[in-house]
């Protein structure tokens, strides 16, 4: 090993690094506000590529379609749920409507679009779109009537909507990989190290989501709610948050930010309908380094996790994944040993 | 009254199973929903092809579906040995159902005709036959090109999991032998979101030849990686590569690829000196009359090649024993055993009482990407 060849492992650590620490970021943020470990995060990655590479064969993705179904069955839930509350027919039918609105105009744009071949940077926007769209209802359908169960029962469900989007990812977008066009073809030789474009954009589009984080949660008024759910629930009802706008606003975000990343990575790898799986633990292994609670030691986990992967792969291809994830035991060790409180809770 | 209703109905199921007696019976399990189903349907697309008698003896397919799920593969097994009674096992065509199937069907002494690459240990593959070519007789067609080529260091790139670790198992002696060293061993997986790190080390070894272990569109990111990083030599790729999703996925990085297949999916292209030649267009002609242009496939040959095997076997196993006895079955796997040399659409057949697997050297095909398409090299 010499110079050239490690810094353009530690370039290839960091650039995987950045998306592993946007994926931190999400895990960390719908913790904090529900409480919900949520493994399905990675799905969402797989999701936005995918939807982004079936736009590009001009058809229209089959995230599209179960958009749609899956806001019919959080309109019904929801509509039932006010029908209980009120027994009047129009409330019920006002909160169906509602909740149909948006998923429905997000799914028309997109059908409307997808068979136009729009230029790349619209059907990304697209992607993006559609695979935010999921985020609430996927908490509504999954999380929300069982907001108060104990973390456990969570951390089950999770898991049950992992299988169930992995499922349906393998029955729309097929057992097949795809790799997305690059967004910008750039190629800058900077001594030993090629300086790709998407690689710039990779570490331009995490800053940039970092820094709007930052503002979002100082400065607007629904970032600090929810920061506030985050630090005591109870309290921030008590102040007039609902709790599950709460909820259904972070797990947009974290939609939001599972699209983002997989139309990152899509054009520097093949994605398939269950990569976004490893790659969503990963940023998982890297939420857990920061106690699933502090997004700079989110941050510095997940590059820690990137190079680590990197250099691993180097020296033993066949023990990386054993090397990512066993770092995680020596950190749980030193976590519980520092920690000063009781975390009967997590 | 009630006990001659149970005579009636005793005498109609003797009555009913003596018909079943006089026919062959085949049970068929394949993946047909499911992650396998993409590999189960089009082998069922050949089946309703199959003919109605071989041999001068009316054939019965029962054709169940495993849902890609071993434990159903092995009730599917279970039925077609104690209610059917069959006198032959197809399927199933992944790996993991076959195997699930091959413990009732040995312990039936039925044959079992698997549509998958099933490794079992030495012993217990008594009764199962493999129609899908083994890694050997691939690697053998892959060695042979690369000493043509001048080849003498190759470079191992392969998935972590069972495909990539035979592979690597049962090349290195055929390479050794040909004076082949491989010289640099790395492992990726199918999901890995960078290769660059093993490419950066197998073009630090600078091998004259590099064997990418992958399969279908998971195939190109590897290669493209090494091919980033300026490696110059020869890059080969298994028979599990050997679809369009490669160039799909890999664009011009994939450009003069070699990659090794067998001969069915690629029937007109085949030279003619090739022995599958003829049976491969064949199959091609008659599966793409009835499904449609450009819809060939693999997993449709070996459904092909079972009727092969049929027409060949049950003439011979006829001779000694009738159909739904122990004997019968017994003769099944005797004569498949002492068939002899049968040209398949897939390769050049010949399983002996040591060898299931059975494909000779002469089955695997050198293909080349020349502009985006696979062309015989």
């Amino acid at each position: 090993m010499d110079f050239s060849i490690a810094s353009i492992l530690l370039l290839d650590g960091l650039t995987n690094g950045a998306v592993y620490a946007l994926l931190g970021l999400a895990t960390v943020l719908v913790f904090t506000v529900t409480r919900v470990i949520f493994i399905p995060q990675g799905e969402f990655v797989a999701y936005g590529a995918l939807t982004l590479a079936i736009m590009q064969t001009g058809k229209v993705p089959g995230t599209v379609w179960l958009l749609l179904i899956l806001a019919c069955v959080a309109a019904l839930m929801d509509a039932f749920a006010q029908w209980r509350r009120h027994h009047r027919l129009v409330a019920g039918l006002q909160a169906a409507l509602r909740t149909l609105a948006l998923p429905v105009v997000v799914a028309a744009l997109a059908a409307f679009a997808a068979p136009r071949n729009p230029p790349l940077l619209l059907q990304a926007l697209l992607s993006t779109a559609v695979v935010t769209a999921f985020g609430p209802l996927v908490y509504r359908v999954a999380y929300q009537s069982l907001a108060d169960a104990s973390s456990l029962v969570l951390l089950i469900v999770s898991v049950g909507v992992h299988f169930a989007m992995t499922g349906l990812g393998l029955l729309f977008f097929g057992a097949e990989g795809f790799r997305n066009p690059a967004f910008w073809d750039l190629r800058l030789a900077l001594g030993p190290i090629t300086l790709s474009g998407q690689t710039i954009i990779i570490a331009l589009a995490s800053v940039a989501l970092i820094v709007m984080l930052w503002l979002f949660f100082e400065r607007s008024l629904y970032g600090k709610a929810l920061r506030a759910t985050a630090v005591n629930r109870l309290g921030a009802r008590l102040m007039g948050i609902p709790s599950q706008t709460a909820g259904q606003l972070t797990f947009a975000m974290a939609a939001f930010i599972g699209a983002l990343s997989g139309l990152l990575i899509g054009p520097t790898t093949t994605v398939f309908y269950d990569s976004g799986f490893l790659i969503g633990l990963k940023g998982f292994v890297a939420a857990v380094m920061a106690g699933l609670s502090s997004y700079p030691g989110a941050l510095l986990g997940a590059l820690f996790v990137g190079v680590v992967e990197s250099f691993g792969s180097f020296w033993a291809s066949a023990f990386k994944e054993v090397i990512v994830f066993t770092l995680i035991l020596p950190v749980l060790l030193i976590r519980s040993l520092y920690s000063g409180h009781s975390d009967e809770e997590h | 009254m009630k006990a001659l209703k149970k005579t009636l109905i005793a005498l109609a199921v003797a009555a009913g199973s003596t018909a079943a007696l006089a026919d062959v019976n085949i049970g068929i399990s394949l993946s047909l929903t499911g992650p396998g189903s993409g590999l189960g349907i089009p082998m069922q697309n050949y089946f309703k092809l199959f003919p109605q008698t071989i041999a001068g003896e009316k054939v019965n397919l029962i054709l169940l579906d495993d849902a890609t799920d071993p434990g159903k593969g092995a009730q599917n097994a279970r039925r077609f040995v104690t209610e059917d009674k069959v006198d032959m096992i197809i399927g199933s065509c992944i790996t993991a159902v076959a195997a699930a199937m091959s413990d009732i069907a040995t312990e039936a002494g039925t044959v079992q005709l698997a549509a998958a690459p099933l490794g079992l240990p030495p012993g217990k593959d008594g009764w199962v036959f493999r129609l899908p070519q083994s890694n050997t007789v691939m690697g053998h067609a892959v060695v042979e090109h690369m000493k043509k080529q001048g080849v003498k260091t190759v470079g191992f790139l392969g998935y972590t999991d069972a495909y990539g670790e035979q592979w690597l198992k049962e090349f290195t002696p055929i390479a050794e032998q040909a004076g082949i060293k491989v010289i640099a061993v790395e492992r990726f997986a199918r999901t890995d979101t960078s290769v660059t790190p093993q490419a950066l080390k197998l073009v630090a070894a600078n091998p004259d030849a590099m064997l990418v272990v992958a399969s279908g569109s998971g195939a190109a990111m590897p290669e493209m990686a090494i091919v980033e990083r300026n490696y110059k030599g020869k890059i080969y790729q298994t028979h599990a590569a050997a679809t369009k999703d490669l160039m799909r996925v890999g664009g011009k990085a994939v450009e003069g690829t070699y990659v090794v297949s067998g001969p069915a999916v690629i029937a007109e292209q085949l030279p003619d000196s090739h022995p599958s030649k003829k049976v491969a267009v064949d199959f091609v002609q008659r599966y793409e009359k009835s499904i449609g242009p450009g819809t060939r496939n693999q997993f449709a040959g070996h459904a092909y090649d079972a009727q092969i095997v049929l027409e060949k076997v049950l003439p011979m196993a006829l001779k000694k024993a009738k159909p739904g006895t122990k004997e019968f079955r017994a003769a099944i796997r005797d004569s498949m055993e002492t068939m002899g040399r049968t040209i398949f659409s897939h390769g050049v057949m010949n399983w002996t009482k040591d060898d299931h697997w059975g494909y000779t050297n002469e089955t695997g095909v050198m293909l080349k990407v020349v502009n985006g398409d696979f062309k015989v090299d």
